[in-house]
């Protein structure tokens, strides 16, 4: 589910694209990187305190000597806890607001993009972008970034204390880097796909979780539970398929810079020993050449791992930037002195010669709008028919700017929409779809959000022209009652006309209704149709309409076919006169006694 | 849910119980938001146990992994060992010209290092085979559960949850289940080992360090209650985010027409805040941890070396033994650190593993039979079986009933339409006869066998519903039909299509059944949607099907299309149609009209019109729509 193959870079310059992120908590990061080494610094003095207490003033009873040692065991510990806490401390807050900011960049980024990346994208992989790769770049950030930088000085210092030390061991020591180096390098390469593969895996097994659940009244009416289950638990297997590879991965790596190391560390163990035995080489040397050698396996050790960190933060970032590098939505610069043509006026709604095809629509196919004419004149309600699947809906997405026309263009007030700023139309414009979306909010919410600046008694007045205001009366607390995950404790027709009421709240000069009312029972319908023709009176509609009852609220009927406006007229006018538009709207012989074999 | 809430039953007071609940209720600390039950009542200990069950399964390869970590502890810590031995005596053996010593040195290290890589590469292995285990473990028992609920637990919970419940939650089992054990056992090694030189060494200086542990253990103690409640909160608002993200996608195109992009900023950053700080504060109780068991381990070392220098003094410790003891000493609280890390990953798995805990121990809506009853062939004389309501109500727990007592009764092969306003009680019918609820009292029989006898696989065999929103799942059309009948061949997945019409448009899309839906239903009418959801019908071929206003979306000839087919392809089976448009109601054998819950008119449609009651009325209604 992951359209786009993302381009390959390095791990290190992907990391490198969260500086402008990191930039703000820069000074917090050197802080944490200059207490760790501190800290550091004061956990390797404290044992040689500790020594010095033993072999001076404790050997020798100087009293004020133990004293003395005794308080710089205790600064030094002191020291080292402060140090210690002020690396986590300094960061704490910083880096989980590192977090967060990215998050509402993906969140407000998400919110901006053309529809057709939605259209793209499934919502797993975005959700899984928004909390677990985040999640991942923070503690990368927090830990293993920081120990990058430490134990990679502490590495390059230490063997340059072993090379001045003992020129000819130390090489003996640097002898696996090489190795090491290219086995990073691959490791690298292979364990950052293999990380993309997980994280994109777990953002498919989060789409088909959330369909498992959003589609639970099919799964459990259809009894395919099971088959269900197994899916899901099939696409957790492969994460963990993919899990295992990078285990093995990381398994040769963590044992590689294990292993060569050590073997090293006795090679040159034997040699010093010969040296010594030869008297080229002091004992008292080579002890401490080999305690410092000793000293750096750990951080040796610690970076196969903390590789492993980077690559899976690398990974998370790259996928959280195939959501940043996708452009907004722009906005056309407005014309200050925008087109109208004197043949459209206020009000007015025109289509002229309107195309379109949608962006990933393969190439060859024909376009689904091929030259839409159509006039609807200030005040009027047009009606718009046509066989499933004609481009009805997509008629409507275009008014309100969820796509833009390929051909063609679309007149308010006489001014092309294309240069209308969007939020300007949406105002202007008010929808309903069939599919009314509601939000797990209240019912007052949910219907408020047509429009600013509204009260409840507009809420009750728009409530009563969609026939709701008595059901919603009737809820536990009225229209304080939470409706629940895309409004799924209200009926469908009760979906649909809190969806209406939230279209003409505002009392838009404009109005798109998207077969908004095919889940009500027809005695409902027809009021709220009464209701609605005097709403309906000064504002210019489009009504997308599937049965005849819905097309009556319309002044003229519009027929769709072939991706054109075919036919313009009444209802009864086209009934008569146009086959297509009598078969649609089911007028014939078939109508009555159920003899409709056809 | 319709009549749930027309007829005023409550169903978003978030502590009152629900259609099913856990019988343990024990909500502590945090304060939740109405509507917000994030966390599900659980009992004290469910965490742990939850763990210690998934653990259970691979204890042996647990152990085997904890003997790698202990071999490869060995062979790392012989390392210096083998450097003391070198150069006391395998100098001056090669000074006295014997390179035995040396050769057997050089062999011991060969031998460490390889196993101390040997160790180190089947540990990563096998305990990431194990922690992977553990994990699909947990997220099979999360599927599993999910799919028993019911789904009204569904529209409560919101699918925004389970998400994070089977992914951010799982994710945080990860960190402990993958580096969790390696950190106990390197951690209790050292311990000991270091505790034991101690003692061995100076008995008194090791009691004596030993006697800061309270302290220490206060400390951890401390770090895990308090960590918790922020590793809580964080779960908590991890949820949240993906609810509310979740909500934003899913409805983009009403935040679009409506403006409300800037409005959603301002709620997200609500829970982005929230989870902000839960995240800083989980890292704070961390470094508050560190800190102090810093302070307390430097100010015991200090002690106790002055205790130690006294001692000296006093002739009471010889110097040679404190100048060893001293340096392990310092090591004794080396692995404070990493404990605190442990325990850190673990409060954090902990939290999860709470909230996962939670939604295990809901109890489904409709149990399984304890002996189940197989379900005879067909009595009648075609493939539909008879379904009867016998004194059958429905009430939510929550008090209030929907459906009073019903009785009913359906003749094999008919078709009975269900009328009635918005809130009448028909979606509430229609549940009961599918075995989304089971009835408060009475029963329903399928062919004379209680639904609640019957295997869920024979029951979904017989009895199919097809719901009013037309679902499709990502996945090719042809993935889709097969909802119907897994397994389905190409064939009858077309044939199934063509008999409801919907061959044509498929057929137009660019890889006809091969088309990809991609997310949320793609770009198919919601018509065309219908037509999908109906041609699993056919596939799945029962014997009793029950269509929940499952046409609304249709045009004319779309509905045509699905009569015709109820009336060849889909004959003699047993039909339940709601539906708001007559023209199903009229060609039925049977109608029933609901009203507040009740059935207020049943007969055959032209006699019910010809009565002149409330169907006649709507009949009349849709007739003048018509003209």
């Amino acid at each position: 589910m992951t359209p786009t193959p993302a381009l390959r870079r390095s791990a290190a310059r992907t990391l490198l694209r969260l500086w402008p992120l990191i930039r703000p908590v820069r000074v917090h990061m050197i802080t944490a990187v200059c207490a760790a080494v501190f800290a550091t610094g004061a956990s390797l003095t404290i044992p040689l305190v500790l020594k010095w207490m033993v072999d001076g003033p404790v050997s020798t009873g100087d009293l004020a000597g133990v004293w003395a040692g005794g308080a710089v065991l205790l600064l030094m510990g002191g020291a080292e806890a402060v140090l210690a806490g002020l690396r986590r401390w300094v960061l704490a807050r910083p880096l989980a607001r590192v977090e967060a900011s990215f998050r509402a960049l993906l969140h407000a980024r998400l919110q901006r993009v053309p529809m057709a990346f939605h259209d793209r994208w499934s919502s797993g992989q975005l959700l899984s972008r928004v909390t677990s790769d985040l999640n991942q770049i923070r503690m990368f950030l927090s830990f293993p970034l920081m120990y990058l930088v430490v134990n990679g000085t502490t590495i390059l210092g230490g063997y340059a204390i072993l090379l001045a030390q003992r020129w000819t061991l130390g090489m003996v020591l640097l002898a696996p880097v090489v190795p090491l180096l290219v086995l990073c390098a691959v490791f690298e390469s292979r364990y950052l796909v293999a990380s993309l593969r997980a994280q994109d895996q777990s953002g498919d097994l989060a789409t088909a979780v959330e369909e498992s659940v959003l589609g639970i009244r099919i799964i459990k009416g259809f009894g395919r539970q099971r088959h269900q289950i197994d899916t899901l638990v099939g696409l957790a297997g492969r994460i963990r398929d993919t899990e295992l590879d990078k285990a093995r991965q990381l398994a040769v790596v963590r044992a590689a810079s294990a292993l060569l190391p050590e073997l090293a560390l006795g090679a040159a163990l034997v040699i010093g020993v010969a040296q010594v035995a030869g008297g080229d080489l002091s004992a008292g040397t080579l002890v401490a050449f080999l305690t410092t050698a000793l000293a750096l396996r750990w951080p040796v050790e610690s970076i196969g791992s903390l590789l492993a960190m980077g690559n899976e933060a690398a990974a998370a970032t790259q996928r959280c930037f195939e959501v940043l590098d996708e452009p907004e939505e722009g906005e056309r610069e407005p014309k200050p002195t925008a087109v109208t043509t004197t043949r459209t006026g206020p009000g007015e709604l025109v289509f002229e010669g309107v195309e379109f095809r949608y962006p990933d629509a393969l190439a060859g196919s024909p376009p689904v709008l091929r030259g839409v004419d159509l006039r609807v004149r200030a005040g009027e309600t047009v009606a718009v028919v046509g066989a499933t699947g004609c481009g009805k809906t997509t008629l409507t997405a275009l008014v309100t700017r969820m796509h833009d026309p390929t051909g063609g263009r679309i007149l308010l007030d006489g001014v092309d929409i294309t240069d209308m700023p969007r939020e300007r139309l949406r105002t202007e414009v008010a929808v309903a779809f069939e599919e009314a979306t509601l939000f797990a909010t209240t019912v007052a919410d949910n219907v408020l959000l047509g429009g600013d600046g509204l009260g409840e008694a507009d809420m009750w007045s728009a409530l009563e022209v969609a026939q709701a205001a008595a059901f919603v009366a009737a809820l536990p607390q009225g229209a304080r009652t939470e409706v629940g995950e895309r409004g799924s404790r209200l009926s469908g027709g009760q979906r649909q006309r809190l969806a209406l009421s939230r279209a003409i709240i505002a009392r838009p000069r404009y109005l798109v209704l998207d077969d908004f009312l095919s889940a009500l029972d027809i005695r409902t319908e027809v009021l709220v149709e009464a209701a609605l023709h005097d709403v309906l009176a000064d504002t210019t509609a489009l009504v997308i309409a599937h049965r005849p009852s819905t097309v009556l609220l319309a002044d003229r009927v519009a027929l769709l076919s072939g991706g054109r406006i075919a036919a313009v007229g009444t209802h009864r006018q086209l009934l008569r006169e146009n086959t297509e538009y009598a078969d649609l709207m089911g007028s014939g012989p078939q109508l009555r006694g159920g003899g409709d074999d056809r | 849910m319709t009549s749930r809430t027309t007829t005023g039953q409550a169903t978003d007071r978030p502590r009152r119980a629900a259609p099913e609940q856990a019988a343990a209720s024990t909500l502590a600390d945090d304060q939740e938001a109405p509507f917000d039950q994030d966390r599900l009542p659980t009992p004290p200990g469910s965490s742990r146990a939850l763990l210690a069950s998934l653990l259970r399964p691979h204890s042996r390869r647990l152990w085997a992994s904890a003997l790698l970590v202990l071999l490869q502890q060995g062979a790392v810590q012989s390392g210096p060992l083998l450097v003391v031995v070198a150069i006391d005596t395998a100098v001056p053996a090669l000074r006295g010209g014997d390179p035995v010593p040396l050769l057997s040195v050089a062999v011991a290290y060969l031998l460490t290092a390889v196993l101390a890589g040997g160790a180190q590469y089947a540990f990563v292995r096998q305990s990431g085979r194990v922690s992977q285990d553990v994990l699909l473990g947990l997220r099979t028992r999360i599927f599993r559960q999910l799919q028993d609920l019911s789904v009204d637990f569904h529209d409560r919970y919101t699918s925004g949850r389970v998400i994070s419940r089977s992914t951010a939650d799982v994710e945080n089992l990860r960190g402990l289940v993958h580096n969790g054990l390696q950190d106990l056992v390197e951690i209790a090694l050292s311990t000991l080992y270091i505790s034991a030189v101690l003692l061995y060494l100076d008995w008194q200086l090791g009691v004596a360090a030993l006697a800061s542990t309270p302290v220490l253990v206060r400390l951890v103690r401390s770090l895990q209650r308090r960590s918790m409640r922020a590793y809580r909160r964080k779960s908590t608002a991890t949820a949240s985010v993906v609810v509310k993200l979740a909500e934003t996608l899913n409805g983009i195109r009403t935040v679009r027409a409506f403006r409300r992009e800037r409005a959603n900023d301002a709620a997200f950053d609500v829970v982005n805040r929230r989870h902000e700080l839960a995240s800083g504060d989980a890292s704070l109780e961390m470094t508050r941890y560190i800190v102090f068991s810093r302070l307390v381990a430097d100010t015991a070392v200090a002690v106790l070396m002055l205790w130690s220098a006294y001692r000296v003094a006093t002739g009471m410790l010889e110097l040679g033994v404190l100048a060893g003891a001293v340096l392990y000493l310092r090591r004794l609280y080396d692995p404070i650190d990493r404990l605190g890390m442990l325990l850190n990953s673990y409060q954090a798995a902990a939290a999860s593993l709470e909230k996962i805990a939670g939604l295990l121990l809901q109890r489904p809506g409709v149990p399984p039979p304890a002996t189940p009853v197989e379900l005879p062939v067909p009595r009648g004389p075609g493939p539909g079986r008879a379904l009867v309501v016998e004194a059958a109500s429905f009430a939510y727990r929550t008090g209030g009933e929907v459906l009073p007592r019903t009785d009913l009764a359906l003749r094999p092969g008919s078709t009975v339409a269900v009328v009635g306003a918005t809130g009448a009680g028909k979606s509430t019918l229609a549940k009961l006869l599918a075995r989304f609820h089971d009835p408060t009292t009475g029963r329903v029989l399928l062919d004379g066998i209680d639904l609640r006898d019957l295997t869920d696989a024979d029951l979904r065999r017989a009895v199919v519903i097809v719901a009013q929103e037309p679902f499709l799942f990502s996945g090719t059309v042809s993935d889709n039909i097969e909802i119907g009948r897994p397994g389905a061949t190409r064939e009858q997945v077309v044939r199934a299509a063509e008999a409801v019409g919907a061959h044509a448009f498929i057929t137009a899309l660019p890889d006809g059944y091969d088309t990809d839906l991609r997310a949320r239903g793609g770009r198919i009418s919601a018509g065309q949607r219908q037509l999908v959801s109906f041609a699993r019908v056919l596939l799945a071929d029962p014997a009793v099907l029950i269509l929940d206003e499952a046409t609304g979306s249709l045009d004319l000839p779309g509905e045509r299309a699905v009569q015709y087919a109820m009336r060849t392809a889909l004959h003699g089976r047993t039909a339940v149609v709601i539906a708001h448009r007559l023209s199903t109601a009229e060609t039925a054998d049977r109608v029933l009209v609901m009203a507040d819950g009740r059935i207020v008119e049943d007969g055959a449609p032209a006699d019910l019109v010809a009565a002149g009651g409330r169907f006649a009325d709507m009949y009349r209604a849709w007739n003048e729509s018509l003209r």
